[in-house]
C-alpha cells in the first residue's frame, strides 16, 4: 500500500516480532535490520515513510498514547494493565495468544480468606477477584510468578498461561481461566484523526491479513 | 542539601523569567481576544464546597478533585479541577438572565492525578462559554472562538474532529441497554475496541440491527463518516437523525469559514460522555498526541444548578498552548541599566523612561554584576550634565 503519512510502529522484539512480520509483509512493509542481529533500536523499512521503534512490551502503549508511535502492538495483558486509556486498540491481531489464568498447586482452594496472589498482572487479578465478590492480597512480582506458591510467597499466582509447561515443570496447574490474550493493533488517537487514510488504510491491510486462512 | 526544601510535588510546576512574563502576555491578549468577542470575564473561586465543584459532571471530575474539610462548617470543600461547573452555576443561580449569556475566565486549576504527557497537576485553564441558545449557531460560534484563541497564540496546523454523544445515547436507549451495560458498552466504544465490542453487544443477547448500529459506530469515523452513516445509522431514530443533520450543518457552515483547518468526525468519540448532551468537538495538531482543546454542548447543568438553560462551552490548558505556540516570544525592548548616583536628575530621568515605558533596572552600591550580566542593553551616562541612554558598548 502507498503511505502518504510518515508513520511510526511500536512493537517488541522476539515473539510478536516474529509474528507481525508476515502481517506487515502483506501491507508491503519490510524492515532493513533484523533487531536479534542490529543493536539499532529505530529499523528503517523498504517505506522511507514507515518506520519501527523496538521497544519493551510493556512501553509499548506509553509510546503509542503520547504520540511517540503512531501505531503499537501490544498484548491484550499489558493494555489491560495500562488501561488502555486515551488510545484505540481496533483490531485483534490473533497473534501471541495465551490465556490469563489462575493457577497454583494441585487441588489448591480458590476460596478463603485474604488469598496472597503473585502475579505481574496487579490490575487484572485485583479485578477479576473483585468481581467474584473476593477480597484478596496482591502480591506484584516481574517474573517467575511460579515460585511463589512453592516457597510460601503466595497462595496462588495470576500469570500467562500459553502450553501450561513452565506451571507443569514447576508442580503447578491452571485453576481458573481469567481471560484470553491476543495481541491488538493500537492507535494513538491524534494519529487516527490526523493521518485517518493512511492509518485506517494500513488497519484494513492487516484486518484482511489476519482473516486470510493461515 | 537535602532536597525537601526545594523540591516541587509532582506535576505541579512553576513558570519562571522570561517565560512567564510572555505567558501573562498570552494571557492578556487571550482576555482581550474574549473580550472584543462580548465574553465577560468571571473569576470564580480556587475551592468551593465539593457539591458544586462536581454537579452534572459525573464520576471523572471527582477523582480528579483535591478535598479538604472545612472546620467551620464541617463540609468538604473541592479544589476546582475544571472551571466549567463554576461558570455553570455562576450563570444559573448568580447571573439568572434570560439572554444569551457569554462568560470567559482564565485561572489555575488542580488536579488530583497526573494527566497529560509529564503529568501536569497544575494547567491553567482558559475557556469560553455560551449559555441560553440551543442552537447550532452557538456551538459554531465556541469553535470560532477555540480556533481564533489557538491562532492568537500561535498554535499552527490545528485539526478539528466533531462527534455528537446524542448518537450514541440514542442508540443505547434505542437497544434498550441498561446503565451497567451502557457504561461496558462506552468504555469499549472509547477505545475502539471492535473485538470487546462485538464481543460485548453478542453476550447481551441484542436485537440485530440495534446491536449492530452499536458496533458500526466504532467505524464510523474520517471525512466520510457522515455519509456513511446515512446508510449503517438508516434504521435509528429521529433523534440519531437530528445528530447527523445537527453534525453536518455545523461542518459546512465552519468549512466554509474555515476552509484551510481540516474536519475529522468521529461518532465514537464520547469526551465528556457523563455530561455533554450533544455536539463535542477537539482540535488537535501535528506535535502533539493528545487534544490540545476541547468541547461542546452540555445542556443539563444548570437544570441542576436549578435552572435549566442550553450551554456550550470549550477549554484548553494555557501552558499547553505556550509550549505549542509561536507568539510567546518576550516582545519588548532591553533594558535600561542606571548606575547607584546620588543626583536629582537622574531620578527625573529614570522617572521620564519609566513612565514611556521603558524598563529601567538601578544598579545598587557595591552589587556584583554589571549591566550586561543584568541582561540590560543600554545604560544610562552622564554626558554634558545631562542623563542620557547609550547602548551597551
Amino acid at each position: 500500500m502507498k503511505f502518504s503519512d510518515p508513520i511510526t510502529i511500536a512493537l517488541s522484539k522476539g515473539r510478536i516480532f516474529k509474528q507481525t512480520l508476515p502481517l506487515l509483509n502483506h501491507a508491503g512493509i519490510q524492515p532493513l535490520d533484523d533487531p536479534d542481529k542490529s543493536r539499532k533500536l529505530i529499523l528503517q523499512t523498504n517505506h522511507s515513510q514507515v518506520r519501527l521503534l523496538i521497544i519493551r512490551a510493556t512501553d509499548v502503549p506509553t509510546y503509542v498514547q503520547w504520540g511517540a508511535a503512531d501505531i503499537g502492538i501490544a498484548g491484550k495483558d499489558v493494555l489491560l494493565e495500562h488501561g488502555g486509556e486515551g488510545l484505540y486498540e481496533p483490531l485483534d491481531l490473533r497473534i501471541a495468544a495465551c490465556q490469563l489464568m489462575v493457577a497454583g498447586a494441585e487441588g489448591a482452594s480458590l476460596t478463603g480468606n485474604r488469598l496472597r496472589i503473585a502475579t505481574k498482572y496487579v490490575d487484572a487479578a485485583r479485578r477479576h477477584f473483585a468481581a467474584k465478590g473476593q477480597q484478596v492480597e496482591i502480591i506484584k512480582l516481574y517474573g517467575s510468578m511460579e515460585l511463589a506458591p512453592l516457597v510460601g510467597l503466595s497462595d496462588l499466582i495470576v500469570d500467562l498461561v500459553e502450553s501450561g509447561n513452565t506451571l507443569k515443570a514447576n508442580g503447578l496447574v491452571p485453576l481458573e481461566f481469567i481471560t484470553d490474550i491476543s495481541s491488538r493493533l493500537v492507535v494513538n488517537k491524534a494519529a487516527w484523526k490526523m493521518k485517518h487514510a493512511t492509518v485506517t488504510g494500513l488497519l484494513e491491510t492487516l484486518r484482511e491479513a489476519v482473516s486470510l486462512p493461515e | 542539601m537535602s532536597d525537601e526544601h526545594w523540591l516541587l510535588p509532582e506535576g505541579i510546576d512553576e513558570v519562571l523569567p522570561p517565560q512567564a512574563l510572555a505567558l501573562e502576555g498570552l494571557r492578556r491578549s487571550l482576555l482581550d481576544l474574549y473580550d472584543t468577542w462580548g465574553y465577560e470575564l468571571v473569576i470564580p473561586p480556587f475551592i468551593e464546597y465539593l457539591e458544586s465543584l462536581l454537579t452534572g459532571t459525573g464520576g471523572d471530575l471527582n477523582l480528579q478533585t483535591f478535598k479538604l474539610t472545612d472546620q467551620i462548617t464541617g463540609r468538604t470543600l473541592g479544589i476546582r479541577a475544571d472551571i466549567t461547573p463554576q461558570a455553570a452555576r455562576i450563570d444559573a443561580h448568580q447571573l439568572r438572565r434570560d439572554y444569551p449569556t457569554r462568560l470567559c475566565y482564565l485561572g489555575s486549576t488542580l488536579n488530583s492525578r497526573l494527566e497529560g504527557l509529564a503529568g501536569s497537576r497544575s494547567p491553567l485553564q482558559t475557556g469560553a462559554e455560551l449559555y441560553g441558545h440551543a442552537g447550532v449557531e452557538a456551538d459554531l460560534e465556541i469553535i470560532d472562538l477555540m480556533l481564533a484563541s489557538l491562532q492568537k497564540v500561535g498554535v499552527r496546523g490545528v485539526h478539528l474532529d466533531l462527534g455528537h454523544v446524542g448518537i450514541f445515547r440514542a442508540l443505547a436507549r434505542q437497544a434498550g441497554l441498561n446503565q451497567r451495560q451502557e457504561l461496558a458498552l462506552f468504555d469499549a466504544l472509547q477505545r475502539k475496541a471492535i473485538p470487546e465490542l462485538e464481543a460485548l453487544v453478542d453476550s447481551y443477547g441484542l436485537e440485530e440491527i440495534p446491536g449492530l448500529m452499536l458496533i458500526s459506530l466504532a467505524d464510523l469515523s474520517g471525512v466520510d463518516a457522515l455519509v456513511r452513516a446515512e446508510t449503517s445509522l438508516a434504521p435509528a431514530g429521529e433523534e440519531v437523525r437530528d445528530a447527523l443533520a445537527e453534525l453536518s450543518r455545523v461542518s459546512n457552515q465552519f468549512k466554509q469559514s474555515h476552509p484551510d483547518t481540516p474536519v475529522h468526525f468521529d461518532l465514537a468519540e464520547l469526551r465528556g460522555y457523563h455530561y455533554h448532551t450533544g455536539l463535542v468537538f477537539a482540535a488537535f495538531v501535528p506535535q502533539l498526541g493528545q487534544e490540545v482543546a476541547r468541547g461542546g454542548r452540555y445542556d443539563d447543568i444548570g437544570k441542576l444548578f436549578g435552572r435549566a438553560r442550553p450551554a456550550c462551552g470549550f477549554s484548553a490548558d494555557l501552558k499547553v498552548l505556550f509550549r505549542l505556540g509561536t507568539s510567546g516570544e518576550d516582545p519588548r525592548e532591553s533594558a535600561v541599566f542606571s548606575p547607584w548616583v546620588d543626583d536629582p536628575r537622574l531620578e527625573q530621568r529614570i522617572s521620564e523612561l519609566r513612565a514611556a515605558g521603558r524598563r529601567v533596572i538601578r544598579g545598587l552600591p557595591g552589587q556584583k554584576g554589571d549591566a550586561r550580566e543584568m541582561g540590560c542593553g543600554e545604560v544610562l551616562t552622564l554626558r554634558d550634565d545631562t542623563w542620557i541612554v547609550i547602548s551597551v558598548s
